[in-house]
């Protein structure tokens, strides 16, 4: 604060009305969010079950023994395992795809820029659960549209939601396609921020296309990469509607069973509230080394 | 000639993109005015042979996705002027009021922009079914009171306005919370639009929140009915194509008509500090 020119009007009134006007929504998110994260912690810690939520006092403190449990909960792996192949397999695919289409919408010859910008983005506004319902039968073996395209190169029907080995692909291939457009809008913006002058100079200097890109447009990028790669990890790490809604809850054999939909299940379908809030801390602190991992990279990157 | 086939190349592969982005969507609207049965008639067809709204009729009549379409509206509004009124308050404090720790405490939400809120909602709902707020649509409707990333717009927009004006009213002998009422609130308008489009969509389409919350299946928004439906009626796909359109439709037709908004508040929320 120091150095900058006093006010009229006076200081201690405007640091009261700042701090009124702070209140409501400090208020709001200490109480719907800052305070549940403690408390989702604490009750990590309890054997709180069906019983609790009759009479409070039921609840004992355990310690660390729900982490204990979920560690050897062979569910816990299995949906980990699903939740990483969304986020390392659709994460990335979701930026390649993206930057392709900002590519495109970059480049100079270009026409129709706005509209097809607003047709990419569309998916990503729609209602997860509503689409999830279209791609359910979209992916039908016999009936579905993506089915039948896929005949014409004769490829044989695949029953995509019912076999193991499909029902993931299927369920990122619906992520990519939701989420891509999101991030096109935002490396447009960064693709449009780089000075034409860059190009140019290096092209002076005798580089080709390969080059620009991997010299300039890609380190220039690096920002608008490490804020997708965040919200990403974020918003992929949660994925729950999908398998909801597609595969009635994780089928088949689990699946496309994620930690959200584990957590889920475990404390609001059967009430194992302590145990659920184990699993939503083992989701917490994955996330947050992620997202360490990644500020990271670029902070290497840097130097 | 090289340069017309780069053109070519540039809008083909970009038609091809558009193509793909919007079949789902115009293969749900095709698929809702089909008779029952006739997508899945084989070959299935891509356009109904004679369009019928029977399915949007039987879910308003037969089934109650109108009461569910109003809880939505409902629920989406509350949560969205709750927003900009306490976003906006505290955006524009921390834009351009000075109070000592204010660089500190904003720095303290921008990191818990990282946390994500599933976390959050087991205690959330205990401490709401403890309120009575369970199957409620102020219940629904609360934790969108709780979004950080509202703030942060606000406070970027708000910068832009000069000190001078602000001082001039002071000067004049306007309080505080006035000169936030009548002349920061107006100037904010643009990034007001933004923000509030932003949370009407989040919350019509969130899912997890709505579901845990709303118990009674009167109360239910349009995403829980519409997940509720596909246990018993996943044989009905024209039906519930129709379902699908009055979900999605409603905020798509917003979006095309707000969109200057919406993508305005996308890139300025990437912005870094």
């Amino acid at each position: 604060m120091a150095g900058e020119k006093p006010r009229p009007g006076g200081m201690p009134h405007e640091i009261q009305a700042a701090w009124l006007l702070l209140l409501p929504g400090l208020a709001a998110i200490s109480i719907l969010f800052l305070v549940p994260i403690g408390a989702a912690f604490l009750l990590s810690l309890t054997d709180f079950d069906i019983y609790t939520l009759g009479d409070f006092a039921n609840m004992r403190f355990i310690g660390l023994k729900n982490y204990g449990a979920l560690l050897r909960d062979p569910l816990l792996w299995k949906a980990m395992r699903n939740t990483a192949l969304f986020l390392f397999v659709g994460g990335p695919l979701t930026l390649g795809v993206a930057l392709a289409a900002a590519l495109l919408l970059n480049s100079r010859v270009a026409r129709w820029k706005g509209l097809f910008r607003t047709i990419f983005f569309a998916p990503y506004v729609t209602t997860l659960v509503a689409v999830a319902v279209v791609f359910r039968y979209l992916y039908h073996p016999r009936f579905g549209l993506i089915g039948q395209a896929l005949g014409w190169f004769g490829i044989a029907p695949i029953d995509w939601l019912g076999d193991p080995r499909w029902a993931m692909p299927a369920i990122i291939l619906l992520a990519v396609w939701k989420n891509f457009g999101y991030a096109t809008i935002l490396l447009v913006a960064g693709l449009q921020s780089i000075p034409e002058s860059l190009y140019e100079a290096a092209r002076i200097d005798g580089a080709g296309s390969a080059q620009l890109f991997r010299k300039i447009t890609m380190p220039l990028l690096a920002p608008t990469f490490l804020f997708l790669g965040v919200i990403t990890t974020i918003g992929y790490f949660q994925f729950f509607a999908e398998p909801y809604v597609m595969t009635d809850g994780g089928k088949p054999l689990n699946a496309t069973l994620s930690v959200g939909l584990l957590m889920y299940k475990n404390g609001f379908r059967w009430w194992s509230m302590g145990y659920a809030a184990s699993i939503a801390f083992v989701l917490f602190i994955v996330v947050l080394a992620l997202t360490a991992v990644q500020f990271w990279i670029q902070k290497r990157g840097e130097a | 000639m090289r340069r017309a086939r780069g053109t070519l190349l540039v809008h083909a592969a970009l038609v091809v993109g558009a193509v793909l982005a919007l079949t789902p969507l115009v293969w749900m609207i095709s698929a809702s005015l089909m008779r029952p049965g006739e997508a899945s008639s084989f070959p299935p067809p891509f356009l109904p042979s004679r369009p019928t709204l029977g399915n949007y009729v039987d879910l308003f009549t037969r089934l109650s996705l109108g009461r569910a379409a109003a809880n939505s509206v409902l629920i989406a509004v509350m949560a969205t002027l709750g927003v900009l009124l306490l976003n906006s308050m505290a955006g524009y404090a921390f834009a351009k009021l000075r109070f000592p720790g204010r660089d500190r405490v904003f720095a303290l939400l921008l990191a818990a922009l990282v946390i994500p809120a599933p976390v959050a909602m087991l205690p959330l709902f205990l401490m709401l079914r403890s309120a009575g707020l369970v199957n409620t649509y102020v219940g629904a409707a609360m934790p969108a009171l709780a979004g950080i990333i509202g703030v942060f717009l606000i406070r970027q927009f708000a910068r832009s306005i000069p000190d001078d004006l602000l001082d001039a009213a002071r000067l004049e002998g306007a309080g505080e919370f006035r000169i936030y009422w009548t002349i920061v609130l107006p100037l904010l308008r643009p990034v007001l639009a933004t923000l509030g489009i932003v949370t009407f969509l989040a919350t019509w389409n969130d899912f997890v929140w709505p579901l845990v919350i709303l118990t009674d299946e009167s109360r239910y928004t349009l995403p829980v009915a519409l997940a509720g439906l596909i246990g018993e009626h996943s044989g009905d796909l024209e039906l519930m194509m129709a379902g699908s359109v009055l979900t999605v439709l409603p905020v798509l037709l917003l979006f095309l008509l707000l969109q200057r908004y919406y993508i305005e508040g996308i890139t300025l929320g990437s912005v870094k500090e």
